[in-house]
């Protein structure tokens, strides 16, 4: 029976959690889907009916392509199959075609994607250090992770119900970080550059790989101490991994840079005209420094300090994308973010003396105290949840690129699963503004709930105890006040037509309050690693 | 992990489904003049809310009963009125009743009454969850369904525990709020007279049979309060709720009498009235050895078998039965999930798929395709249905042989279904034969049905009246 004490090679109930999450996603079909699925369709009809070279000039449609050209040919593929569903969606000019064929086929095509997540969640769960001794299946680290990841909140709303396809780009980069933990490092850079040449935003965590890549795989050996030993260099294997780089970039890329089209996708790939935030604030940094903004403004008017004439006109919280000044606060240019976002992770600093305790970033440390794969993946959380927190025009479902790779860590530290379960609940609930509809207000409440009732049962159990203090778990008691308020409360009242979007204000900055303080605790951990390895140097 | 934890999960999981499920089409969407089941719940909202009591279930200027006339008892036109002061979302109605009734009683059950490992009675509790029949029903097609069989169900649990006067209290309300839960009326009746002679007639026995029978006809007078004052009003709310000069049946449905019409035009052979006294005789027949048992010997694990075997017999044999009536049978089905899973798990699909021209209709395919698929795939999975599959486990002493053929037969069995299911859809029916398919799905199913009724009145006639089996249940 499934319930008794599994033998090492009994995964029967793999196949029961992936089967189980694929049936809810099918019932989802009919569900609501945002415009990012004529985005897709729009895309599918591009590949299909025009030729290559008109691909990244098209713009019959708002939604022109801008995912790398690697992408292009899978909708390419994909619309082949399309054909046999509904010739009409493969018309450019057939504009929000919405035949239930369309929807089942674009539907069908994000679930049997998952395929890819589904495999590379079950290696992952195969990476996954575990104590020996018995314990009934539902406590086994590999158990909770597979739960965490197949049934994931985010993953399932964002893709099965908003309509993207980050099961099967998230499945590619989940994979390359357990070839990686397996200690197959060029086939999970293979699969990193293939996913870059997927999905570009992957290129905020492309530093950790490639310092990972060339401190741990291009020197074949360390230092008693742990510290570089440059003798070890290799260089055939860096010309390995440069000619994986070379060779999947040419096969993305080549077609375009031989009709001279470059610019005008890379143009197409780095809009930079867009605002500093989404129309929706991405919990990160730049809400709460737009909102102190505001309120200082506020005050500033209040108090009669400022005059209301002289203050910019344009509104960061209307619900177009435009650029925008801050009215207090120093205004924030594109450059500005990307200092941002590298610093954490790249600034040098002196090497610190023994007997003091000084912290060098996440980068630096990963370069001089490796700690094997493990190491990578902690600064890749790192890289992605810093990103997020200081990028340029974040979106908030860029979340998922922190949380779904953190599951692995969280699985097998104490610490690692309190900072875990801060951080996805926090960012889980800053999507919930996604799905603004009231049919799908319960499936977001119940999927929400189910997923939190599990993540904080499994791990506490896993652990053995409490893993958050009274604060935290007040904070997070606090998300339930958040929601009555924007969904019950803010509808009834008199200000729901003069200030609509209160609530995703309200939403946003609370969020982010949760989301910066794991960020610092995550980061804090990270230094406090590097500090015990200097210690034990000693 | 702690079951409380475990089931939250389930029962989470549960709603989820529920209300994914009605996300997709419902009865009558966009099919005017009639629409369906969801237009009717609509009108009966309208005519509580506006029209007085003694003016509901009569045909008036106001209230046109061709139009979705009531023809369900006092409590679901009281529901109606509920729900008519906030008639913001139906569906969200459904949910909450499943919430409050149906799901609480389903909890209850799995922990205080069937056997097994903790981890058992979680996988019972989603298991039960996902019957497709009642969440498609329910969530899909459009009704309570969930309210009566929850009632019912709670009724179940009550006796299980012990406490008669409130079982019969539950079963009442049940029975007011749909006249279906008729089909559960009898075991109901024998089991708690066979506790009353166990008792003795002539002490504690009497005392709890007139405590039983006051608890019921309060209850009942309750219910119908507003309609006491008038003995005209009470025959016409009977009339509404069992129009006997409706036939034999209407549509095409997995009992004996529409699948007799195949080979015999019955329908236009016999009167009305022959008709009648026929289905009457039948049904009567087919629960008299259930009943009798029961009386004899009421114990929880008979009643069960007893309420398979009753309602299924007036599913088969009575007049005017729908398709959705196969819910009444399903309900103590999902209770023997635990206990005799292979048979259950093909009972309850079989069920579903003997109202897959109803969905047809509602357009509820996919719906259906994935929650039959997962109710096989999670109920054989987590109760280890093959495993229970010997002669010993099937209760099957006397028929030795049989249990050898059964995984084969029940392959074969789900293979015809999908098969059938497949060109029901893809393939259109020749002209001379317009409703070939779902004829074909009803005969298939009442094959079923009559096969299964046989197998459950075995099961339970022949276990001995003195309790020689209690060794063998508690290995289970």
């Amino acid at each position: 029976s499934v319930m008794a004490t599994p033998r090492a090679d009994d995964w029967s109930w793999f196949p029961a959690l992936a089967l189980g999450v694929s049936f809810l996603k099918c019932i989802l079909i009919n569900a609501y889907h945002s415009t990012d699925f004529e985005v897709h369709r729009n895309w599918l009809a591009i590949t299909h009916s025009l030729p290559v070279s008109k691909w990244y000039h098209e713009n019959t449609s708002e939604w022109t392509l801008d995912y790398p050209p690697l992408f292009a040919w899978f909708e390419y593929s994909l619309s082949h199959v399309a054909q046999h569903f509904d010739k009409e969606m493969l018309v450019v000019q057939n504009l929000i075609y919405t035949s239930p064929a369309t929807i089942l086929f674009q539907r069908l095509s994000v679930i049997v994607t998952d395929i890819v997540f589904i495999y590379a969640v079950k290696e992952c769960c195969r990476s996954v250090r575990e104590e020996k001794g018995s314990k009934d299946l539902l406590g086994h680290p590999f158990f909770i992770l597979a739960a965490l990841l197949l049934w994931n909140f985010g993953l399932l709303i964002v893709d099965h119900i908003h309509f993207q396809y980050n099961g099967f780009l998230f499945g590619i980069l989940l994979l390359s970080v357990a070839r990686h933990l397996q200690g197959r490092h060029l086939e999970g850079a293979l699969l990193f550059t293939v996913l870059l040449n997927l999905k570009h935003i992957y290129l905020y965590i492309a530093p950790a790989y490639g310092i990972f890549l060339l401190r741990s795989y291009c020197f074949t050996k360390d230092n008693t101490d742990g510290s570089v030993r440059w003798s070890s260099f290799s260089p055939v294997r860096l010309v390995a991994l440069g000619s994986i780089v070379i060779s999947v970039g040419a096969l993305s890329f080549g077609p375009f840079i031989a009709m001279g089209q470059l610019p005008q996708v890379l143009s197409r790939l780095f809009p930079f005209k867009r605002g500093l935030c989404h129309a929706y604030w991405a919990p990160n940094v730049w809400a709460l420094y737009n909102m102190v903004d505001k309120a200082l403004s506020v005050l500033g008017v209040r108090l009669k300090l400022l005059d209301v004439a002289k203050l910019p006109k344009a509104s960061m919280t209307g619900g177009l994308v435009q650029e925008f000044q801050h009215s207090i606060l120093p205004s924030v240019s594109p450059s500005i973010t990307l200092i941002c976002t590298l610093c954490p992770t790249l600034q040098p600093k002196p090497h610190p003396p023994p007997s003091l305790a000084l912290s060098p970033p996440a980068k630096f440390h990963i370069w001089c105290r490796p700690r094997g794969a493990r190491g990578f993946l902690r600064c890749l959380v790192v890289c992605a949840l810093g990103s997020f927190m200081f990028g340029w025009h974040v979106h908030e479902k860029a979340i998922l690129m922190a949380i779904l790779p953190f599951s692995i860590l969280a699985v097998e530290s104490r610490e690692d699963a309190g900072i875990f379960l801060m951080l996805t609940t926090t960012g889980h609930y800053s999507l919930f503004p996604l799905l603004f509809t009231a049919a799908e207000l319960p499936i977001k409440v119940l999927l929400m709930l189910l997923f939190t009732l599990y993540s904080f049962t499994s791990l506490k159990k896993l652990f053995r105890g409490s893993l958050l203090n009274p604060l935290e778990t007040t904070y997070l008691l606090g998300l339930v006040a958040v929601e009555i308020l924007c969904e019950v409360v803010y509808p009834l009242s008199p200000w729901q037509h003069t200030l609509p979007f209160v609530p995703l204000l309200v939403t946003s900055v609370y969020c982010s309050l949760g989301v910066s303080y794991s960020f610092i605790r995550l980061y804090v951990s990270l230094l406090r690693q590097h500090g015990t390895d200097k210690h034990k140097q000693l | 992990m702690e079951n409380w934890s475990l089931v939250s999960i389930c029962v989470l999981f549960g709603l989820t489904a529920r209300w994914a499920v009605s996300l997709n089409s419902y009865s009558g969407a966009g099919k005017p003049p009639m629409f369906g089941d969801y237009e009717a719940q609509r009108h009966w909202q309208e005519v509580t809310y506006n029209l007085p009591v003694h003016e509901w279930y009569f045909n008036t200027t106001d209230n046109n009963l061709n139009y979705w006339g009531l023809d369900y008892p006092p409590l679901t036109a009281y529901h109606s009125l509920l729900c008519a002061h906030d008639h913001g979302f139906d569906f969200c109605w459904v949910l909450v009743a499943d919430l409050l009734i149906y799901i609480p009683a389903v909890v209850l059950y799995s922990f205080y009454l069937s056997e097994g490992s903790n981890k058992k009675k979680v996988c019972t509790v989603l298991c039960i969850l996902l019957y497709p029949g009642l969440i498609l029903i329910d969530y899909g097609h459009f009704q309570y369904n969930s309210i009566s069989l929850g009632l019912a169900l709670w009724g179940v649990v009550v006796l299980g525990l012990g406490w008669d006067v409130l079982g019969s209290l539950a079963f009442v309300l049940s029975l007011n709020y749909k006249q279906m839960e008729l089909y559960h009326s009898l075991p109901f009746f024998c089991y708690l007279l066979g506790k009353c002679f166990k008792q003795g007639l002539a002490g504690r026995g009497l005392f709890l049979l007139v405590k039983i029978a006051v608890t019921v006809l309060v209850t009942f007078a309750l219910c119908w309060l507003p309609f006491l004052s008038d003995p005209g009003q009470i025959l016409q709310v009977v009339h509404r709720l069992f129009p006997v000069g409706r036939g034999l049946f209407e549509d095409k449905v997995a009992n004996t009498w529409c699948s007799l019409n195949v080979l015999i035009k019955i329908k236009t052979i016999l009167s009305t009235d022959t008709q009648l006294y026929f289905s009457l005789t039948t049904t009567l027949l087919a629960i008299l050895p259930s009943s009798i048992k029961l009386l004899m010997k009421p114990t929880l694990w008979q009643f069960k078998l007893a309420l398979v075997n009753s309602s299924l017999a007036f599913f088969l044999f009575s007049f005017q039965v729908h398709e959705k009536s196969i819910l009444l049978p399903a309900l103590p089905v999902c209770l023997l999930l635990n206990d005799l899973p292979l048979p259950a798990i093909w009972f309850l699909q079989a069920s579903t798929f003997s109202m897959l021209p109803l969905f047809l209709k509602d357009g509820l395919l996919v719906p259906y395709v994935v929650t039959s698929l997962a109710f096989l795939f999670f109920s054989i999975y987590l109760l280890s249905a093959f495993e229970h599959c010997s002669e010993d486990k099937l209760r099957l002493g006397c028929l030795r042989h049989l249990p050898s053929l059964i995984p084969g037969s029940f392959y074969f069995s789900i293979t015809a279904m999908a098969g059938l299911s497949f060109m029901s859809v893809a393939l259109a029916p020749p002209d001379q034969l317009p409703d070939l398919f779902p004829l074909l799905v009803s005969v298939f199913s009442y094959l079923h049905f009559l096969g299964l009724l046989l197998y459950f009145n075995i099961v339970q006639i022949a276990e001995p009246l003195q309790s020689v089996r209690k060794n063998q249940k508690k290995s289970n």
